[in-house]
Formats: C-alpha cells, sequence, structure tokens
C-alpha cells in the first residue's frame, strides 16, 4: 500500500474508493458484530460471497461511474444496533433491511432481491403486523440521531477504504492542515462536549490542561475498558467504526502534543482488538498513524492493550496503571492523570465515544455539535437497550430524550406486554428509575438530581418478573467481586453491605438490617478512594428509595413479589388437583413431601430445598410456586 | 507558602507535602494507618478524611495544602465514619487480640480504643492463611494483616527488594511472597523494616526469648551478652526515659538482673571490625584492585549483595561483623577451662537488627561447624524480658560492662549511625594532630541527612573517594552507577536501613523525626563522652592479638572463603 | 520443573516484547493463549526477563480475573452474567452446565481437562441475553436445554480429534 503524503492525496484516495464504492452493483451487507455473529452470521456471510461469485447482475451504472465487474458486492458491516432480530442483512442500494437472516435464506434473497429486485416479505421486520422494508422507517431506527454510529452498519469495518470513502480522516486532514493545535483544543472546547463514560467532565478542559504542562511527552488514552454489565455501546464501535475513533485520538494527539497513544481493551472483546489491530496496521500503511502523518510532519503511535478481567481498571488511575504492567488499583489524586498519568506523564484519557464524537466537530463545527442534545450536554449518547424492552440493542439518542421514549417508541414497548417495573441506568455505579421518573429528561446533570448517572449507557428494562432486591444484590455482589481491595470502605463496605443482601434475599433479613445498609452505603460515598468504590453502593441506595416495600416484604412478609428469590419460594401442592399418586414424594431429594392414599399430599417448608423436583415430578401439575 | 484554618485555628504552612502533615504540625494527631512520611502516599485506610467548609469530604494524605482554605477534622460526621472504618477492619481481623504479641502496641487496637469502638457488629473472619515462622527473623500472620501497605512499601520501595506484596484483589486481596511461598524462600534480606512499620501482629520478631531464658535459669550454664552501639540509645524510651538517651549502664545493670553472667558491649567488636577492615582498605588501595571495598557489618545487606548483586560480593570485606568478632573472640576465651569454670557457655548479642538472628546461622561464618553467638534478641526483645521480670529499669543503678570485652572506643560506638563504620575506619587513618584531624573527618560530609552521601578523604596527600549509602533501594542504585562506570568509589559504607542501625528491624518501634534524631545524636554524643577515639587505640582491642588472636586473624576474625 | 518446549514457547513470546515492566500483562496474556493457562515456573522466568520481581510478577498476575494458574479445560465456557443476562435467567444456564459437567463455583474444570466453566461480567452481547462464550465463540439466547445441547455437542467435536 502506498503512504497518502498529502491531504490532497487523501482525497484523490477518497474519490477513488467512492467511486469503487458506486461502481458495486448490488451492495449486501451482513452484519458482523458480535450479537449478529453469534446469531450465525458469518454463515450467512461466507453464503453470500459463495453466491455473488456465481451470479452477475445487469446495471445500467451513470455515466461518470467506473463500470465495476458485474458481482453483487457483499460486506461485512459493524454492528446495526438491532441485535434482537440478528443476523441482519442489507441490501442496497434499495436499502432492504431482512431479520433473522439463515444461511439457507441466502439463495432465496438472491434470486428476488438481488436479481429482481423484489422483496421477500417473511426476512422483513414485522412489528404488530406491520412490515418494515427500509431501516429507517422501523420505529427502533425513527427515533435515533446517529453521528457516533454513523458508519456503524454501512461500512466494512476491516476495510479502511470503506472508511475513507465514507469521510474519514478528513477531520484529521483539516485539523492537521487548516488548524493549530490550540484551534483544534477551542473547537472541542466551544463544542461542550462531555466524556462519555459515565463522569461527563469537559473533554476539551482535560485536552487543555494537558497541553499546557510542562513536560513535552505526553500520552493520549483510549478508554474501551466498557466493564459494566450490560453495556455494549463501545464495544459496537470499536467493532464496527474502529477507524473513527482512530482518528478522533489522532486528532487529540494533535491538539495536545502527544506522540503515543493507548487503546486499551477489554480481553472479552476478541472481536474488537482484532479489528482495532487491523485498523491500526492499515493505518499505519497508509501513513495516518507513524512519521510524519500525510505529510504534516507529526508523529503518532498508536498501540493496544488488553485488559484481563478487572473491572476497577475502567478508573483512569487503574487503567493506566495496568498498561504500565501494574495491577489496576486507583491511586489518589492529586496528581491528577492529566498532570500524571500514563508512565508519569500528562495523559489525555477519554473514552471510545468521546473520541469517535471529535471527528464531526472538526468537520461540522462546534456549533453544530451544541444544536444537538441539550444546552449542558450537547451531542448524542449510545446506550444499549437490553433486558425486558422488545427491541434490545444499541442505540444513539440525541441528550435531553427521555427513557419513556427511548423504552416505548425506540424499544417498542416491553416484551410480551410485560408492566414496566424499573430501568437501570448507569450500570454499577448507577441506579433505577422508576415509572414515574421516565418523563424526565435524560442528561448529564437531569439524571444526577434523580440520584443515578447517565454512566457509560447501559439501560436494562426490568419487568414484574424481577426483584428489586435480588438486582441490589447483583450488583453488590459484582461490585464486591470487582472491588480492588486497596482502600476500607470498598473492600470492607461493599463485603458486609452484601452479607446483609444476601442475607435478605435468603429470608433471614432483620428490618435493621435496611438501616445497616445506609449507615454502610453512606460511608463508602463519602469515604471511598476512587470514583468506582464512591458510587458502588448507589444501586442499593436507589432501589433502597424506590423499592423499600419490596425489601421490608423479603425482611418481614419473607416474600419475593417476583418470584425470583430461590429461598422465599414456597412449592405448594394444590390440594383440589393432588390425586395422591406419591410421585412427588418419591422424586423429592430431601424427603420433605408426606401423605398417604386418597390424601392430599403436603410439601414440608422446613425441610423443602426448592429444588423444584416435585413439579417436574407432578404429572397433574397440582404443584405450584409462591 | 500560605496560612489555612484548621478547626478555627489559623496555621501556617511552608513545604509541608499534604494537608495531614500541617494539621499534625497544628498539633492534632488525626490517626492514620497507612501513612509513613518516608514511604510514598497510598490513601487506603481513610481514616485522615477532612472536611472542608462546603462539606466536602477529602483524604488529608493526598490533598496539598492551600492558602485559605478551611478544613474541619473531627465533625461528628468524621469521627462516625472512622468509627466504621476501624469497626470494618477489625471485622476482617483474626482478632485473638488479648493473647497476640502486639497487643498493647498495636495501632488498630489503640485507634479502635480511642474512638470508642465498643461493639464489631460484623461477622467475623475464620483464619484463611497459615503462619509463616520459616524465617529466622519474622513472622507472618496474614490474617492480622489490614492490607494497609506499609510493608509492601517499605520493602519494595525503600529496599528494593520486594519479597511481599499484594496480590488477588478484593476482600481476598493479601499481602502474601509470590504464589504465598515461605517468606524464607524469597529475596527477603531479613531487615525486618516490614515489621516496623506494620501497625498490626501481621509481621512481628521472631523472637528467641525463651531458650535464652531457659539457659538464664540453668546454673550449670553460663550465659553472656554482648550489646550492640544502637540499642543503648532507643531502649531507654520504653521505660519512660529521655528520647535518644545513652542508657548503656542501665542495660548492663538490668541484664546482670536477669541472670546474665557477664555483659559485654559490641563496641569493642566493632572496634576489631575496624581494625581488620582498615587494614583490609590500606592494603587494596595501596595495591590497587577491583574497587569499592564494600561494607561487611550489616547482614541484610550481605544477603541483598548475594542475591541481587552476585558481582560485588568479592567487593565485600572478608573482616567479620562487630558481633562475629566479639563471638568469636569470647568464643576462644571461653575455650579456657579457667574462664568457662566447666560451665556450658551461651553467647547472647542483643542487636537492634532482626538479620542479626540470621547472620549468625551463616555457613561462611560458623567455625568447626560451630555458631560463634548462639541466639540474638532484638532491642524489643530485651525490653520484653525486661519488662517481664519485673525490673524497674527507670530505679536502676548503672553498672559498666565487663571485663576483658567491655569497652570499645568512639569509634566503635558510633558505628549504629549511617556512616559511623565509615567514619570510624577513616579516624584510624587519620594523623597529625588528633582533635582537628577528626573534626575534620566528621565535617567531611560522612555526617548528615540524606541516604546517600558522597565525600572525599584526604589521606597522605592522596584522595580517596568514599561513599555512605542507607537503605537497600538506594544501594542498589549505587551499585548499578559502579557497574555502569558512572560513579566511583574507594570505599562504600552500605547498611540496609535508613539511617542505620539506630532505626534497625528490632528496635522499638514508632519513631517519629524526633525520635530518630535523638538515637542518632545519642550515639554522636557519646562518641564525644568517650576517651579513646580510634579503635586502633583500643587497647583491649589490641591486647586481644597479643592473648588471643596469636597470628589467627584470618580464622578467626574474617569469613570462610 | 517444566520441559523445556515450555521455555522455547516463551523464549518465542519473550522475543515479540521490550523487556519492561509494561511488557508483562501481553506477555502473560499470550503465555495464556498459548496453555490456557500460566505455568507456574514460566512467571519467574518472564520476571526475569522483563526485570522485575518474581513477587511483582505473580502479585500483578493474581489481580487479573482473566489469569490463571491452573489448567484450563480446551473449552473454556464463560457463562456472561451482566446485568442484561442476569435478569434474562443466565443462572439457571450456569447451574445446568455445571451439573452436566460436575463442577461447581469452586471446581471450574472437569477432570478430563475438556471443559472449564466460569462466569463472565459481561459480553457485549447483552441483547442475545442470556449469552455464554465457547473460547472465543459467542453463543446467544441460551436457555439450561441448549447448554446441554451444546456441552453435548462440544464432547463429540472433541471426539473427532
Amino acid at each position: 500500500m502506498k503512504k497518502i503524503t498529502s491531504h490532497e492525496e487523501l482525497k484523490e484516495l477518497r474519490k477513488n474508493v467512492e467511486a469503487k464504492i458506486k461502481s458495486e452493483p448490488v451492495r449486501i451487507l451482513v452484519c458482523a458484530g458480535t450479537g449478529c455473529q453469534a446469531s450465525g452470521s458469518l454463515k450467512v456471510w461466507e453464503k453470500m460471497c459463495e453466491l455473488a461469485k456465481d451470479t452477475e447482475v445487469q446495471v445500467e451504472f451513470a455515466p461518470e461511474i467506473a463500470h465495476g465487474d458485474n458481482h453483487p458486492a457483499v460486506h461485512k458491516c459493524g454492528c446495526l444496533g438491532f441485535c434482537a432480530q440478528g443476523p441482519l442483512v442489507r441490501v442496497e442500494p434499495a436499502g432492504v433491511l431482512y431479520t433473522k437472516v439463515k444461511p439457507e435464506d441466502c439463495e432465496e434473497i438472491f434470486e428476488i432481491t438481488v436479481k429482481k429486485n423484489e422483496i421477500i416479505h417473511r426476512l422483513l421486520y414485522n412489528m404488530d403486523g406491520c412490515e418494515y422494508i427500509n431501516q429507517d422507517k422501523i420505529p427502533f431506527y425513527l427515533d435515533q440521531t446517529r453521528i457516533v454510529l454513523k458508519n456503524c452498519g454501512n461500512i466494512d469495518p476491516e476495510s479502511i477504504d470503506e472508511a475513507i470513502a465514507s469521510g474519514t480522516y478528513e477531520a484529521l486532514a483539516q485539523a492537521l492542515f487548516t488548524m493549530t493545535p490550540d484551534k483544534v483544543i477551542q473547537t472541542v472546547l466551544d463544542s461542550k462536549l462531555r466524556g462519555r463514560g459515565g463522569g461527563g467532565f469537559i473533554a476539551g478542559k482535560k485536552w487543555q490542561q494537558v497541553a499546557s504542562q510542562p513536560e513535552k511527552i505526553r500520552y493520549v488514552v483510549c478508554n474501551g475498558d466498557e466493564g459494566d454489565p450490560g453495556a455494549f455501546m463501545d464495544c459496537s464501535v470499536m467493532e464496527g467504526d474502529p477507524h473513527r475513533m482512530i482518528e478522533g485520538m489522532i486528532i487529540a494527539a494533535y491538539a495536545v502534543g502527544a506522540q503515543e497513544g493507548y487503546i486499551y481493551v477489554r480481553a472479552e472483546y476478541p472481536l474488537a482488538v482484532k479489528r482495532l489491530n487491523l485498523a491500526i496496521q492499515q493505518a499505519t500503511e497508509y501513513g495516518l498513524l507513524g512519521e510524519n502523518i500525510l505529510g504534516s510532519g507529526f508523529n503518532f503511535k498508536l498501540n493496544i492493550n488488553r485488559g484481563a478481567g478487572a473491572f476497577v481498571c475502567g478508573e483512569g488511575s487503574a487503567l493506566t496503571a495496568s498498561i504500565e504492567g501494574k495491577r489496576g488499583m486507583p491511586r489518589v489524586k492529586p496528581p491528577r492523570t492529566v498532570e500524571q498519568g500514563l508512565f508519569a506523564k500528562p495523559t489525555v484519557l477519554n473514552n471510545v465515544e468521546t473520541y469517535a464524537n471529535v471527528p464531526m466537530i472538526i468537520l461540522a463545527g462546534s456549533q453544530w455539535f451544541r444544536s444537538i442534545g441539550t444546552e449542558n450536554s450537547p451531542g448524542t449518547k449510545t446506550f444499549s437497550l437490553t433486558g425486558a424492552v422488545r427491541n434490545t440493542g444499541l442505540i444513539e439518542v440525541p441528550f435531553g430524550i427521555t427513557p419513556r421514549e427511548i423504552i416505548f417508541k425506540i424499544g417498542g414497548g416491553l416484551r410480551d406486554g410485560a408492566k414496566f417495573k424499573a430501568v437501570q441506568i448507569g450500570g454499577p455505579s448507577g441506579g433505577c428509575l422508576t415509572e414515574k421518573q421516565l418523563d424526565e429528561p435524560l442528561d448529564f446533570d437531569s439524571v444526577k438530581k434523580l440520584g443515578v448517572i447517565v454512566g457509560s449507557g447501559g439501560l436494562v428494562v426490568m419487568d414484574e418478573s424481577t426483584c428489586m432486591v435480588e438486582v441490589a444484590r447483583f450488583f453488590m455482589e459484582f461490585t464486591h467481586r470487582e472491588s480492588c481491595g486497596k482502600c476500607v470502605p470498598c473492600r470492607e463496605g461493599t463485603l458486609r453491605m452484601l452479607e446483609i443482601l444476601e442475607r435478605i434475599v435468603a429470608g433471614q433479613g432483620e428490618m435493621e438490617d435496611i438501616e445497616r445498609l445506609r449507615t454502610l452505603a453512606d460511608l463508602i460515598i463519602h469515604t471511598a478512594l476512587c470514583g468506582l468504590g464512591k458510587s458502588a453502593p448507589l444501586p442499593v441506595v436507589s432501589t433502597l428509595n424506590s423499592f423499600l416495600d419490596e425489601y421490608i416484604e423479603h425482611i418481614q412478609d419473607k416474600k419475593c413479589r417476583a418470584h425470583v428469590c430461590q429461598k422465599l419460594k414456597q412449592y405448594i401442592i394444590e390440594p383440589t388437583k393432588c390425586k395422591s399418586c406419591s410421585k412427588c414424594a418419591r422424586g423429592c431429594p430431601v424427603q420433605a413431601i408426606s401423605g398417604a392414599p386418597k390424601v392430599p399430599y403436603v410439601i414440608n417448608q422446613d425441610k423443602c430445598i426448592k429444588c423444584g423436583a416435585c413439579i417436574e415430578a407432578c404429572p397433574f401439575k397440582a404443584i405450584y410456586v409462591a | 507558602m500560605g496560612v489555612m484554618k484548621i478547626d478555627g485555628y489559623n496555621v501556617e504552612f511552608t513545604d509541608e507535602p499534604n494537608i495531614l502533615s500541617v494539621i499534625r504540625k497544628a498539633g492534632i494527631d488525626l490517626p492514620t494507618l497507612c501513612y509513613h512520611s518516608e514511604l510514598s502516599i497510598y490513601g487506603a485506610c481513610r481514616l485522615c478524611n477532612v472536611e472542608d467548609d462546603k462539606g466536602r469530604m477529602f483524604a488529608s494524605c493526598s490533598e496539598r495544602p492551600r492558602d485559605g482554605m478551611s478544613i474541619k477534622t473531627s465533625t461528628p460526621r468524621l469521627v462516625r465514619y472512622r468509627r466504621m472504618l476501624i469497626e470494618l477492619m477489625l471485622a476482617s481481623h483474626h482478632r485473638d487480640c488479648t493473647t497476640c504479641v502486639k497487643s498493647g502496641d498495636c495501632e488498630l487496637q489503640n485507634l479502635a480504643h480511642r474512638l470508642g469502638v465498643s461493639n464489631v457488629q460484623w461477622g467475623y473472619r475464620e483464619r484463611k492463611y497459615e503462619k509463616d515462622f520459616s524465617s529466622p527473623s519474622i513472622v507472618r500472620d496474614p490474617d492480622k494483616c489490614i492490607l494497609c501497605g506499609d510493608c509492601v512499601r517499605v520493602c519494595e520501595g525503600i529496599q528494593g527488594v520486594n519479597a511481599i506484596d499484594f496480590a488477588h484483589r478484593g476482600t481476598d486481596a493479601m499481602v502474601i511472597p509470590a504464589f504465598n511461598k515461605e517468606i524464607a524462600k524469597t529475596d527477603c534480606v531479613n531487615c525486618g523494616q516490614c515489621r516496623v512499620v506494620c501497625p498490626t501482629g501481621a509481621i512481628s520478631i521472631k523472637t528467641n526469648i525463651r531458650p535464652v531464658w531457659e539457659a538464664l535459669a540453668d546454673p550449670n550454664v553460663k550465659v553472656f551478652a554482648q550489646v550492640a552501639p544502637a540499642v543503648r540509645v532507643a531502649a531507654g524510651q520504653a521505660f519512660g526515659g529521655t528520647k535518644g538517651e545513652n542508657v548503656m549502664g542501665k542495660i548492663v545493670a538490668a541484664l546482670h538482673k536477669l541472670g546474665f553472667d557477664e555483659v559485654y558491649d559490641t563496641t569493642f567488636g566493632a572496634d576489631m571490625t575496624i581494625l581488620e577492615e582498615s587494614k583490609e582498605f590500606l592494603e587494596l588501595y595501596k595495591k590497587g584492585g577491583s574497587f569499592p571495598l564494600l561494607t561487611s557489618c550489616c547482614p541484610a545487606w550481605v544477603s541483598f549483595c548475594e542475591k541481587r548483586w552476585p558481582e560485588f560480593v568479592p567487593n565485600i570485606s572478608t573482616s567479620y561483623s562487630p558481633l562475629q568478632m566479639l563471638g568469636s573472640v569470647a568464643r576462644e576465651y571461653y575455650a579456657d577451662p579457667e574462664h568457662n569454670e566447666g560451665k556450658k557457655i551461651l553467647s547472647v548479642a542483643i542487636m537492634p537488627c532482626t538479620a542479626k538472628k540470621a547472620e549468625i546461622l551463616r555457613e561462611d561464618l560458623k567455625r568447626d561447624g560451630k555458631q560463634n553467638v548462639d541466639y540474638v534478641l532484638t532491642t524489643e526483645e530485651m525490653i520484653t524480658m525486661i519488662k517481664r521480670a519485673g525490673i524497674r529499669f527507670d530505679r536502676l543503678e548503672s553498672e559498666a560492662a565487663d571485663m576483658p570485652f567491655g569497652m570499645g572506643s568512639g569509634g566503635g560506638v558510633i558505628f549504629g549511625n549511617s556512616g559511623g563504620v565509615m567514619e570510624a575506619a577513616l579516624r584510624t587513618l587519620c594523623e597529625g594532630p588528633e582533635r582537628s584531624s577528626i573534626e575534620e573527618l566528621r565535617n567531611s560530609g560522612v555526617r548528615g541527612p540524606g541516604s546517600l552521601r558522597e565525600f572525599t578523604f584526604n589521606y597522605k596527600g592522596n584522595e580517596i573517594k568514599a561513599a555512605v549509602v542507607s537503605g537497600l533501594a538506594e544501594a542498589d542504585a549505587l551499585l548499578r552507577r559502579i557497574k555502569n562506570g558512572e560513579s566511583f568509589y574507594h570505599f562504600v559504607e552500605i547498611m540496609a536501613c535508613r539511617r542505620g542501625c539506630i532505626m534497625g528491624g528490632g528496635q522499638p518501634v514508632h519513631a517519629g523525626v524526633r525520635t530518630k534524631e535523638a538515637r542518632k545524636s545519642g550515639l554522636y554524643e557519646s562518641d564525644v563522652a568517650t576517651q579513646i577515639k580510634k579503635s586502633n587505640e583500643n587497647p583491649l582491642a589490641l591486647s586481644v592479638y597479643e592473648t588471643l588472636i596469636k597470628g589467627r586473624e584470618h580464622e578467626l576474625l574474617h569469613k570462610r572463603a | 520443573m517444566l520441559d523445556e518446549s515450555f521455555y522455547k514457547k516463551a523464549d518465542e513470546i519473550l522475543s515479540h516484547h521490550s523487556p519492561q515492566e509494561s511488557s508483562l500483562i501481553p506477555i502473560i496474556h499470550e503465555i495464556q493463549e498459548a496453555y490456557n493457562y500460566v505455568p507456574v515456573d514460566l512467571l519467574p522466568y518472564v520476571a526475569k526477563h522483563i526485570g522485575i520481581t518474581e513477587t511483582k510478577a505473580y502479585s500483578v498476575a493474581s489481580f487479573y480475573e482473566r489469569f490463571s494458574f491452573e489448567p484450563k479445560g480446551k473449552f473454556i465456557i464463560r457463562v456472561c452474567d451482566g446485568t442484561a443476562c442476569h435478569v434474562r435467567h443466565s443462572l439457571p444456564v450456569l447451574e445446568r452446565l455445571r451439573s452436566e459437567l460436575g463442577l461447581s463455583d469452586k471446581k471450574h474444570t472437569t477432570d478430563d481437562m475438556l471443559f472449564t466453566v466460569e462466569t463472565v461480567s459481561c459480553l457485549g452481547a447483552c441483547s442475545l441475553a442470556p449469552a455464554l462464550m465457547v473460547n472465543e465463540h459467542v453463543h446467544p439466547a441460551m436457555t439450561p436445554d441448549k447448554a446441554t445441547e451444546l456441552i453435548k455437542g462440544l464432547r463429540e467435536e472433541a471426539a473427532k480429534l
């Protein structure tokens, strides 16, 4: 590959690759995000490639477009977001979106859609009897604003040419050749872009602080250690459009005068690691990374570091420690990361989505960016919408949208007509919003008033089958397991909170436990060393505030209304249905069931271990859980 | 520079590195369990949290003082948090407090008491780790560890050893050697600094009190002790005495009362070390060869050199350490039936040092397969024995050490300070009007602050380049520079513990800056008070060459090759 | 003592990294990828090469959940217990896997060294909850019965090799 040594050459290359893409008679995009791959999209892609070889399509091209061959072009693309409907296939230029495509559907797609340009109705997305041919018309996409995810699902993330054709690296060229580093910082500052990793710190300020340090060796680090359980936005961006994020990092490096950068990615995201590696390799070959980028004289080297299974490495100082080959333990501040970060040098540390926003800000300007979202939270935010919602997936919405719009319009409401109970936002550092709070705007500052945080962007919708005490226990178990163990309040406090919650879900709680939880939470929030520690009790505090009655039920009535807490379940034999066949008693591993012929059997609740064997054994469905 | 308000009072600050130092300067003893002024800031215990006037809470150890800021140190909320933190620590701490070696001296226990923690409402933690008795110097009891990390930072940061470190994470986190192997199988050099900083009983001195006590009670055993220089300036404080005061006389009296038949002074051995080592140095200096000559008296340093810098082992002086000198000479002395009175002899050394417990076991220091000294008791153990026996130390009349090894020169006394060995050795090379040349040497740079001091000494018109270093991380860096040719010295004194033996691993702990300074000046003042300044003028030392050694220097005073 | 081949492999991995502390985690990753675990004796070897103590290397390696000093099975099944998977009932899947394989929260690897079952905080496949990962392959929308099928399939796959 030839190095691109000027802005003109980049423009030339872009023109060429754009023309090449336009010359594809039919463009078939097969989603190859983690979700669709898991649903088998690679087999679909292979089949498509095979078919494309043997298929020729006659298309009339406009005269200015160079005539390519007549084979349809098949591409893997990044996450389309609509993961629950995967594997997804889109056929361009018609823009037909097929869902749940199987390899055996491919031939039909070729015969009918590729060759005849007709629609296969059974593969279309169908919601409440309404069929949707084009992606943009689907309610899931209708209310989204895709800036960060613009290319996700539209280009092949393993091809830098496709990225360039879509305009990637143009912002870099403009920054390098038309803007001073200060100007870049000012633009980002003016855009009021706030860190998307959870903290919401003004990104431009960080850049400015790094740029003003006397030390000249500086680093740019990308936090791709998306550890929140239930969040995969950054994963999708890294997998679906790695070049955009890399471009953002190079621009940041130019702005602050950094020579080297690191991307820290979770090891649980092998596909993201693979694609980032490939992207860096391609960008280096094109001269977009390395020495003398685009002939500008600016040098920047980019490395990838894989995490190794430690949630706490999402914290800035823990992350840099991990890159340095140390235990990922947060350290006290000051000095802050901007002063002494990676290898004790000034460091810009932003997350994936923050960097991915930068190129568009450079291209379209800070004013344009501020026109989206709210005054103090401009722009968009990606969320992973999961749980008991109909349309799960990756979404991007402007700040200020309400949770209700997200859940009921984009998400299509709850699955199986279930009743909404809560939505968990902000992962282990966040909390639950209830029905009453659904109409509040979603932005950094508004949700804080509700006692939760935007966080990195996990939205887990919960219905009546979710036990909120159990959810609190789940998050506490997570934060306890992931505590680095350095400071006392987090290490010991989360342990004791978890013990209490385990007691409560097992029906052994006391009313005093609620006060104990609150006291411990207060201690941890105010005294823990790092941000993750300080926020560890928030899921508990939030459920205590909104769902105190469920706690009390567990403690006083030994009852879990969602029937989730195993130890609080009661297996009961309905006497009117019992035929005294004794099968349940024989199936019971602990001899908790007794009875006699013609007398309904009874379960001794003290002995019962709630294993459910009796339910399976009963031929008359006489046993139920209460 | 500036003024800040602490609990309503204005307090000036200058170059204090953090708010905690300003608070303590203001006379408020804010509790901490992970802060040591000489170690890096860790910020784990969260006890030093303070509140500013906006109600914002932060750890004072890691925040810089700012002019005009106003903080409160003990609001009800802060006190409540501190109490809860201690309670949480206690809950996960193996609480056999009443029988713990550290009881009464345990910082966790003291703080619990001070903050009024009267009840631990959280479940009790069962033992997860075996105690580690593998080392001759220290005992590890990880179940008592509160993960303050002080030992880790001293072992790695100050000593450059890193024998122990954090392993695992969260509630499973623990300070252990790699793969939880025995400490004796690691690079541990037995310096005991981990035990000095450990606030609880998680790392303690491996004690030898019992066998010594049994020997003292046995009429068929003649027990003698030697007392190292640093012991005498550290022990008095434990009995209510003045910091740094030389209480050698009372120590001798106390040891006699405990039943030691004879009490000798290790400064005698120090003089012997100087006699041999300066001979060795002069020979090397005149003949030329592989420089620098490295001192041999600190066993932790010797062990460190063997483990990390084997290429420098040949540079270490072969002369015995003072303890071994006295041990070896006394052994020879007691070989005589006239002196042993037909009894078994037990040789005990009272040392500021835990590494000496390991040194006496070294094969290359044994003669005919026998140790020169049978037991080493640290200053702490000696204090324990005196207290246990109920001896009112403060009421004792001073006694002189016993002959024939009861006296040393001023050079021998200052051995306990970093730089003391070097100064004593170079003193023997001082010529001309004695007082002024000794004075000149004293001001040459051999004394002073800092863990590394470099200076030159004029010897008969020639320059001797010398360095004094304490703390093994500092020594490690120095050796690297020597190896890379960046530095050159003729003679280097290395002590493992910062400031030398006065701050050894066997000394009483809780020694702040003032105590450290007092111990140091205590030794220098003792030097001033001695009539004989130079080791080569100690008549007792010179006489043993005639009476006991008789030309067998290499057999009796040097380690086996 | 390990077989000579282990040190050869380690040398090969070490040759791709500069001998410095920050190479430790990438090196352990690669060793683990080669053997599915980190052979205990290789750690001091690596530490020495990159100029850190064995204690430090152990301290770092034991911090990270992903690194294991115990040999792992041929198939490492990581059951996602992220929020989305948890509320969509991932635990019954985990329980089924463990009961099928005779494993528990203490015992993670089968005696025939074929399977290791672990939990993982999130696989990023939340839309397809509950999910699990076999080596590097994600399996979506799991149920206990699908887990049983999966084990059966993997056993057959192993038998063919």
